[in-house]
């Protein structure tokens, strides 16, 4: 029997009530979503399938809509170039002259550190190797601050590499497929960023919220912070190496310590990927991942001379304990 | 002797398919790193123009369905928690589709309060969600810039609800 022609034949349900159970469903779909989500766990070094996947058709789209933008700016800059030529000569020669004796003193300085490490026989961190790529992507909304590089893991690039432009510290990667990566804002309400102030050596976080300027929060030590002061990374944690720049302290209008970042002094176009791998680059990984006193084995089992030779020591032993036992009881009496 | 009266037929696709594939490639555009005077391209939320108009419109089932996907696409795109942006759009499309027929026939002013309010409920669970899962609240003024690029949109969904509320009578 046909549908039909049954009972239901003449069932009419309003549409707004199948709207209505449509849209529970989805409520319900979202939430269980919300609740399933791993984005931000901690343990999680893989980059979901789907959201790989998205990022690796949604890049190259967005690099092509970069493109135009990317020629005029170099347009741009060529025609402010050609007319500006004589008063940007005149400012770098005075900069070339400005930073001379600093590049003396630069030089002098790390000939006299090199021989302190060398006295006290110090390991230093090894130099980070690079990848570059370029921001083809950016949310910028209050929610999320990410952008999409153009770059995977096909130049070597891991989830938690830190980014960086010319001037500072940029971010950190969360995401990375083949030819594509998504890296976090250290604006983001969700980045934290062991940071040292320079002046004090004082420890802070960095956390953002949304905002251009991210907060400094759990700061060390009374007064240790005040207005102009330079922000580096800590390094502590070893996520991060240690010295890069990042920014200026400030007081923000809610009164807070913020921080301006150095990294907005120009567009965040081409970033450098630093394939920086904590404190596990600086040993050899197959020697820790080697089982613990793997040089010593259990003894092995004793032969029959051994076993003798034992018997007999441990006979003697017991012979000479007695002896010395009945001799301490007679000088006792 | 009546005259037939011609009934136009507004689809799926019409209503639905296209409007959100132009805000998926609205989203897309706007999303170029562009800066120019120190100044970047807004970031609209442009599905809730959608979440709005579309109840007003006509109930459907189908439209729930492909707000949650609209709202996976900007959970996805943006790097956002997943269901995060599904809950706001449905969440809006809920209320309206509850104050259909208060809203039936008023004039463009309390739409825009309608609107405005909506917009309002959306950005504050999603806040709300974004805090609890980072441990920290969004800044307010960031916020901000993002709910006012989204109400200049308003006109799209007017213009949505006029272009189509009398195309099919049989949604009257």
């Amino acid at each position: 029997m046909a549908f039909r022609d049954g009972p239901f034949d003449q069932l009419k349900v309003p549409l707004a009530w199948t709207a209505a159970v449509a849209v529970a469903v989805a409520l319900i779909a979202s939430v269980l979503l919300i609740l399933a989500d791993r984005r931000m766990d901690g343990e999680g070094h893989e980059y979901g399938p789907v959201r790989a996947g998205f990022d690796a058709v949604a890049a190259p789209v967005n690099g092509v809509l970069a493109a135009p933008v990317r020629w005029t700016s170099a347009a741009t800059d060529y025609i402010r170039g050609y007319f500006f030529a004589v008063s940007e000569n005149r400012r770098l020669r005075q900069q070339v002259a400005e930073l001379q004796p600093w590049r003396d003193q630069a030089i002098a300085l790390k000939n006299v550190n090199a021989r302190y490490e060398t006295l006290l026989g110090l390991r230093t961190e090894p130099p980070v190797a690079m990848a570059t790529a370029r921001s083809v992507s950016e949310s910028r909304g209050p929610f999320v601050h990410a952008r999409l590089l153009d770059a995977g893991s096909g130049k070597g690039i891991r989830i938690g590499n830190p980014v960086i432009n010319e001037h500072g510290l940029v971010g950190r990667v969360v995401g990375v497929t083949g030819g594509v990566s998504r890296m976090l804002l250290v604006t983001d309400v969700a980045s934290r960023v062991p940071v040292l102030v320079d002046r004090t050596d004082a420890r802070a976080l960095l956390t953002g919220d949304g905002s251009g300027n991210p907060r400094l929060e759990f700061i060390r030590g009374v007064g240790s912070v005040q207005a102009g002061d330079r922000v580096l990374t800590s390094g502590d944690g070893g996520g991060m190496p240690r010295g890069v720049p990042i920014g200026v302290v400030a007081r923000g209008i809610d009164g807070s310590w913020r921080v301006k970042l150095f990294s907005d002094r120009g567009a965040i176009d081409f970033v450098r990927v630093m394939l920086f791998e904590d404190f596990g680059q600086l040993a050899n990984m197959e020697d820790l991942d080697a089982p613990p006193l793997a040089g010593l084995s259990t003894a092995p089992a004793p032969d029959a001379a051994v076993a003798a030779a034992i018997g007999d020591a441990a006979a003697r032993r017991a012979g000479t304990a007695a002896q010395a036992t009945a001799t301490a009881r007679e000088a006792a009496e | 002797m009546r005259r037939p009266v011609a009934v136009r037929v507004v689809g799926s696709f019409e209503l639905l398919l296209r409007p959100a594939l132009i805000a998926v490639a609205l989203t897309i555009v706007l999303a170029t790193p562009v800066k120019m005077f120190g100044l970047t391209l807004p970031e609209p939320v442009l599905p809730l123009v959608l979440a709005f108009a579309w109840p007003l419109i006509r109930p459907s089932m189908l439209a729930p369905g492909v707000l949650f996907a609209l709202g996976l696409f900007l959970d996805i795109f943006w790097g956002g928690a997943l269901g995060t942006w599904p809950l706001a759009l449905i969440t809006v499309y809920a209320i309206v589709l509850g104050s259909r027929n208060l809203l039936a026939g008023q004039e463009t002013r309390v739409l825009f309060a309608w609107y405005a309010i909506c917009c309002a409920i959306a950005f504050f669970l999603v806040y709300l969600i974004v805090s609890m899962e980072a441990g920290r609240a969004p800044s307010l003024i960031a916020l901000l810039w993002q709910i006012v690029p989204t109400l200049v949109f308003f006109p799209a969904a007017d213009w949505m609800v006029q272009r189509f509320d009398d195309g099919d009578v049989r949604f009257r």
